[in-house]
C-alpha cells in the first residue's frame, strides 16, 4: 500500500513539473510571457471596447513580438484597480473626472491629452413603439426612460442635458453603465435610453437612434494617458500615438465618436 | 358498541377478521411480528388494507377491495384512538395541554377543554402532573397522561398497541390497575404479549400467527385450554397438534400422544393434545411401565421455576424438582424422554 | 460528577483550520471598519440617499421574509412527507436559485414578468407592469431567498418524522389542526432559522435586483446597489454603508439566536 502511495505522488509530481516547465503555445495564452515577447497592458472605458481591439490588432501587426492584452470597464473601477497596484501601461478614461484622480495619485507618466469625444443620444427599441420624438417625450411619464446613474460618466452627461435643457427626465431606472441601459432598451423593456452616439451604432439594428439638437452642448471628452508605473514606457508613448493618429482617429471616427 | 374487522393487507401477509362486542375488552395476542399492529393500524386508519371493511356501531368506516364503491372515512373523523407503546405526548403542550388537545380539536372551548382534561388526570392518578412537561415525566407517568389523552376525546373505541412494553417491569402493575377500571364500561382492543394483560384487562382473546387468527375465545377458555402454540406458550402449558387417531393425537410427524377426550372426536378431526408441565416426568432411558406416552426430547435449558426447576426442549417442557435434576445430572443438550400420563393429556378438537 | 479530562474531546489540531476560517471571514470585516472615516461616518450613512436605501432594503427584504414562509412552508411539507415520481427533479429545480449566479436569475424573471415576458405580456395588456417596481424588488429577493427557507425547513420536517401527527389525527384533530398545533410548533426552529438565512440573503440581494427592477432611489435601489454606486464616486460612503450592511446583519442573526434559545 505504502509503495502504491508513493508511485502515485511520484508521478504526480513528475506531471506538475513537466506542465510548468513546458513553453505553452505562445499564440492562446493571453498572458504568458515568454522570453521573445511583450505584452502591453491597456486599461480603457468600456465604451471604448470594439474600437480599441482593432488598434490593438493594428499595433500588434506593426511591431513584432508585441502582444496588446485590454481591460474595458467602467472607468471608476479602472481606476480602483490602478490605485490598488495593478500593473498597467496605458489608461484611456471616459471623461476627465476619473483621470484626475488618477492624476491625483500620481499614476499618470506627463499630461493626459484628449484623444475622442462623444456625445448623447436618445435611444429608442427597433420600431419606436413609445413614438419619442424629441428630449421633451421623456419627460412624460407614460414613457419609461432609463438613464445612466449620476455618478458614472455618461449619467454625468444626461443631468448636464437636464440642466441645460430645463427638461425633468423622468427615469424609471438609474443604471450602473450603459451597457445596463442599452440591454433595457433592446429587450424593450424600456421605451427610451439616454446612451452615447457610438453605443447606438454599435447596437445595430435593434435600436434606433434619435438625434436631439441639446446634446451638442454636452460633450464628454476621453483623456488618454501611458502610465507612470508602466514597464514598457516606449511601448505605451507608441501606442498613445497610434491612437493620436491618423489611424486611430479614423476607426474612432468610423465608431461616430467626434474628434477630441 | 360494536365493531365487526376484516383487513387484507398483501405486503405483510396479514388476513384477520375479528369483531368486538359492547363494552368488551378483547385482546390481540401473538408473537411479534405476527400483525397485530398492522390490525390496530388498519381501525385506527393509519394504514389502508388491499381488502378490508371495519364496521364500528354500525358506520361503515372501511370498505375497500370488494366492490367498485369504497369508503374510508379520514381517522381524525372515526373517533377511534389510539394509544402505542411510547406516548408520543407532544413535548410542546403540558401534560394537561395534551389532554385537553382531543376537546380542543373537537371544537370545545379552552376553559371546558380543560376541565375535561382536569378530570381525567384525575381518573388515571396524574392529577399533580397537570403544569409539568413531557421531558419532566418518567415512561410510567407520560404513559398514564398518554391514556388520559386518548380518553379525554371520548373515543368510541379505544385501541392499545402494547402499552406496558416500554415500562419498566415494577411500574407496569399500577398501570394494569389504572387501565382496568378505566377500562371497564369501555370498549377496547389491546394488543399484546403478555399474560397477565390478557387476564385482567380482557374478556376475550384473539391469537394471532403469521398473519392470521389462530384462535379466539374467553380468556379463561383461551387459557385453560389453548388451541394454539402461542397460546399455550404463555399459559405455561405443552400442547401438540394433529388429527385424531383413536385414543390420541397423531402429529404430521407420526409422533402419539394419547390422551382423554371429554367430548365426542372422530378420527382425522384436526384436534390437540394437551399437558401441563407439571405432569410430564423426566427419564434418561425409556421406562417400561404403564405410561402410554414416551416421547424423546433433547434439553435445551433450564430454568427457575418457582421451587421448581422447568426442563425445556424444543417444543415442551417439564416441571420438576431440584433434587431430580441434579440426581439426573441434567445439562443442556442431554437427551431424555419425557413421560406423561395418558389420564393427565386432554385432547380437544380446535 | 466528575469533569472529563479533555474539554471537548476535540484532537488538538482541529482548532487550527477552525481558527483560519474564523479569521478568513472576520478579518476582511474588520480591515472594512478601519477604512472607515469615523468623523464622517454619521453624516455619510444618515444621507437622503443612504437612508432611502436602508429604509427600502429593511421594508422590501421583510416583505420578502414573509412571502418565503408562506409559499416555501407549504412546498417543504409537500416536499418532505408526500412522496411522487419526480419528486427528486421537481427538489433540484427548486433549490437552482441557491446556485444559480443571480444576474441569471434576474435575466430569467425579465424574460418571465418583463414586458414582452411570458406571463408579463398578458399582465402589460392588463395594465399590470412590474418591471421598475417596488414588487420586482420583492419578487427578485424572493427568487434567490426561497430555497434557504425550503432547503431548512424540510430537514427539519424530515427529521421530526410523522408519528405525532398519526397520534393528533386519532385525537380527532383534522388536517389543518395538526398543522397548526403539532407540525409546525414542532419545527419552529427549522422554520426560524430558515426565515433567518432568507432575510439574510434578500437582504444582500443584488444582480437579480439590478437585472428585474432596475435602480431608482426609494423606488427599486437597495442598499446593496446604492453601496455598488456610491463606489463610483464617494468610496467613504460606499464603505461606511457596507459596514451598516454588516450591522443590520449581524443584529438580526442574533435576535433569532436568542429567541430561540429562549424557547423551553
Amino acid at each position: 500500500m505504502r509503495k502504491r502511495l508513493a508511485a502515485i505522488a511520484a508521478v504526480a509530481l513528475i506531471a506538475s513539473l513537466a506542465a510548468c516547465g513546458g513553453s505553452d503555445d505562445p499564440s492562446d495564452d493571453a498572458s504568458a510571457g515568454s522570453p521573445d515577447e511583450t505584452t502591453l497592458t491597456v486599461y480603457a472605458a468600456a465604451s471604448l471596447k470594439s474600437t480599441f481591439t482593432e488598434l490593438g490588432k493594428d499595433f500588434e501587426a506593426d511591431h513584432d513580438g508585441v502582444k496588446v492584452t485590454f481591460n474595458f470597464a467602467g472607468s471608476s473601477d479602472l481606476v480602483s484597480q490602478l490605485q490598488s497596484g495593478a500593473p498597467a501601461d496605458v489608461f484611456a478614461s471616459a471623461d476627465q473626472n476619473n483621470m484626475d484622480k488618477a492624476i491625483a495619485d500620481k499614476l499618470v507618466e506627463g499630461a493626459p491629452v484628449f484623444f475622442a469625444s462623444n456625445t448623447l443620444q436618445i435611444v429608442v427599441p427597433a420600431g419606436n413603439p413609445a413614438g419619442v420624438r424629441n428630449l421633451g417625450d421623456l419627460a412624460d411619464p407614460e414613457v419609461k426612460t432609463v438613464v445612466c446613474a449620476p455618478e458614472v460618466p455618461c449619467g454625468a452627461a444626461a443631468v448636464k442635458v437636464e440642466d441645460a435643457s430645463g427638461v425633468d427626465i423622468q427615469a424609471v431606472s438609474e443604471e450602473q453603465s450603459v451597457t445596463d441601459v442599452l440591454n433595457k432598451v433592446v429587450t424593450g423593456e424600456a421605451d427610451a435610453g439616454l446612451v452615447y452616439v457610438t453605443d447606438v451604432l454599435a447596437a445595430g439594428d435593434k435600436v434606433e437612434g434619435i438625434y436631439f439638437p441639446e446634446s451638442d452642448g454636452v460633450v464628454n471628452s476621453y483623456p488618454i494617458a501611458p502610465l507612470a508605473d508602466s514597464k514598457e514606457a516606449d511601448l505605451a508613448a507608441q501606442f498613445v500615438e497610434l491612437v493620436l493618429g491618423d489611424v486611430g482617429q479614423k476607426v474612432l471616427t468610423d465608431a461616430r465618436f467626434a474628434r477630441p | 358498541m360494536s365493531l365487526e374487522v376484516s383487513a387484507t393487507v398483501r405486503e405483510r401477509d396479514v388476513d384477520i377478521s375479528f369483531t368486538v362486542g359492547d363494552g368488551e375488552t378483547v385482546a390481540i395476542l401473538g408473537p411479534n411480528g405476527a400483525g397485530k399492529s398492522t390490525v390496530l393500524s388498519v381501525v385506527a386508519g393509519l394504514l389502508r388494507p388491499d381488502v378490508g371493511r371495519v364496521v364500528l356501531d354500525g358506520r361503515v368506516l372501511v370498505d375497500v377491495g370488494r366492490s367498485r364503491s369504497s369508503t374510508w372515512i379520514a381517522p381524525h373523523a372515526r373517533e377511534v384512538a389510539l394509544l402505542a407503546q411510547e406516548p408520543l405526548l407532544f413535548p410542546h403542550l403540558t401534560a394537561a395541554g395534551n389532554v385537553a388537545f382531543g376537546p380542543r380539536s373537537r371544537g370545545q372551548g379552552r376553559r371546558a377543554a380543560t376541565a375535561v382534561a382536569e378530570r381525567w388526570l384525575g381518573e388515571v392518578d396524574a392529577t399533580e402532573l397537570a403544569g409539568r412537561r413531557p421531558s419532566a415525566l418518567s415512561g410510567g407517568q407520560a404513559q398514564r397522561v398518554a391514556v388520559a389523552r386518548a380518553l379525554a376525546g371520548d373515543p368510541r373505541l379505544l385501541l392499545l398497541d402494547e402499552p406496558m412494553a416500554a415500562l419498566d417491569v415494577a411500574v407496569a402493575p399500577a398501570l394494569r390497575q389504572m387501565l382496568r377500571r378505566v377500562l371497564a364500561e369501555r370498549a377496547a382492543i389491546i394488543v399484546t404479549h403478555d399474560l397477565l394483560d390478557a387476564l385482567l384487562l380482557a374478556s376475550r382473546v384473539v391469537v394471532v400467527e403469521s398473519g392470521r387468527v389462530v384462535e379466539v375465545g374467553t380468556t379463561r377458555d383461551v387459557l385453560a385450554r389453548p388451541r394454539s402454540a402461542f397460546a399455550a406458550r404463555i399459559a405455561g402449558l405443552n400442547l401438540v397438534s394433529g388429527l385424531v387417531a383413536g385414543r390420541g393425537v397423531r402429529t404430521p410427524a407420526g409422533l402419539v400422544v394419547e390422551g382423554m377426550a371429554d367430548v365426542p372426536v372422530h378420527d382425522g378431526d384436526p384436534a390437540v393434545a394437551m399437558f401441563r408441565p407439571s405432569s410430564v416426568a423426566v427419564y434418561r432411558e425409556p421406562p417400561v411401565g404403564s405410561p402410554r406416552n414416551v416421547l424423546a426430547v433433547t434439553v435445551t435449558e433450564l430454568e427457575p421455576h418457582g421451587d421448581q426447576v422447568r426442563v425445556r426442549s424444543e417444543h415442551l417442557t417439564a416441571d420438576v424438582t431440584v433434587q431430580a435434576v441434579a440426581d439426573l445430572a441434567l445439562v443442556p443438550g442431554d437427551e431424555v424422554v419425557f413421560v406423561v400420563k395418558a389420564s393427565e393429556v386432554a385432547v380437544y378438537p380446535t | 460528577m466528575p469533569r472529563p479530562a479533555s474539554g471537548s474531546g476535540l484532537p488538538g489540531w482541529v482548532f487550527v483550520p477552525a481558527a483560519a476560517g474564523a479569521l478568513f471571514v472576520v478579518l476582511p470585516l474588520v480591515a472594512m471598519a478601519t477604512r472607515v472615516d469615523w468623523s464622517q461616518f454619521v453624516t455619510l450613512v444618515t444621507s437622503d440617499s443612504s437612508r432611502a436605501a436602508l429604509g427600502l432594503s429593511l421594508r422590501t427584504s421583510l416583505a420578502t421574509t414573509v412571502l418565503c414562509v408562506v409559499l416555501g412552508v407549504p412546498m417543504a411539507m409537500v416536499l418532505a412527507r408526500t412522496s411522487f415520481r419526480g419528486q427528486g427533479v421537481l427538489r433540484s429545480l427548486v433549490l437552482l436559485p441557491l446556485v444559480l449566479p443571480p444576474v441569471v436569475g434576474g435575466i430569467a424573471l425579465l424574460y418571465t414578468f418583463g414586458r414582452h415576458g411570458l406571463l408579463g405580456h398578458s399582465l402589460d395588456v392588463l395594465g399590470v407592469q412590474i418591471a421598475f417596481s417596488t414588487t420586482a424588488v420583492v419578487m427578485a429577493q424572493t427568487f434567490v431567498a426561497l430555497p434557504f427557507l425550503v432547503l431548512s425547513l424540510e430537514g427539519s420536517l424530515r427529521t421530526a418524522g410523522s408519528r405525532y401527527e398519526q397520534v393528533a389525527s386519532t385525537l380527532g384533530a383534522r388536517p389543518t389542526t395538526v398543522l397548526r398545533r403539532v407540525t409546525l410548533p414542532l419545527v419552529l426552529p427549522g422554520l426560524v432559522s430558515g426565515a433567518v438565512l432568507s432575510f439574510a440573503r434578500a437582504l444582500g440581494e443584488f444582480g437579480a435586483t439590478l437585472t428585474f427592477a432596475g435602480s431608482l432611489e426609494g423606488v427599486t435601489r437597495t442598499l446593496p446597489l446604492e453601496i455598488y454606486l456610491q463606489r463610483e464616486s464617494d468610496a467613504d460612503a460606499a464603505v461606511a454603508l457596507s459596514l451598516v450592511l454588516v450591522i443590520v446583519a449581524v443584529v438580526v442573526i442574533g435576535l433569532a439566536r436568542v429567541r430561540r434559545g429562549g424557547l423551553a
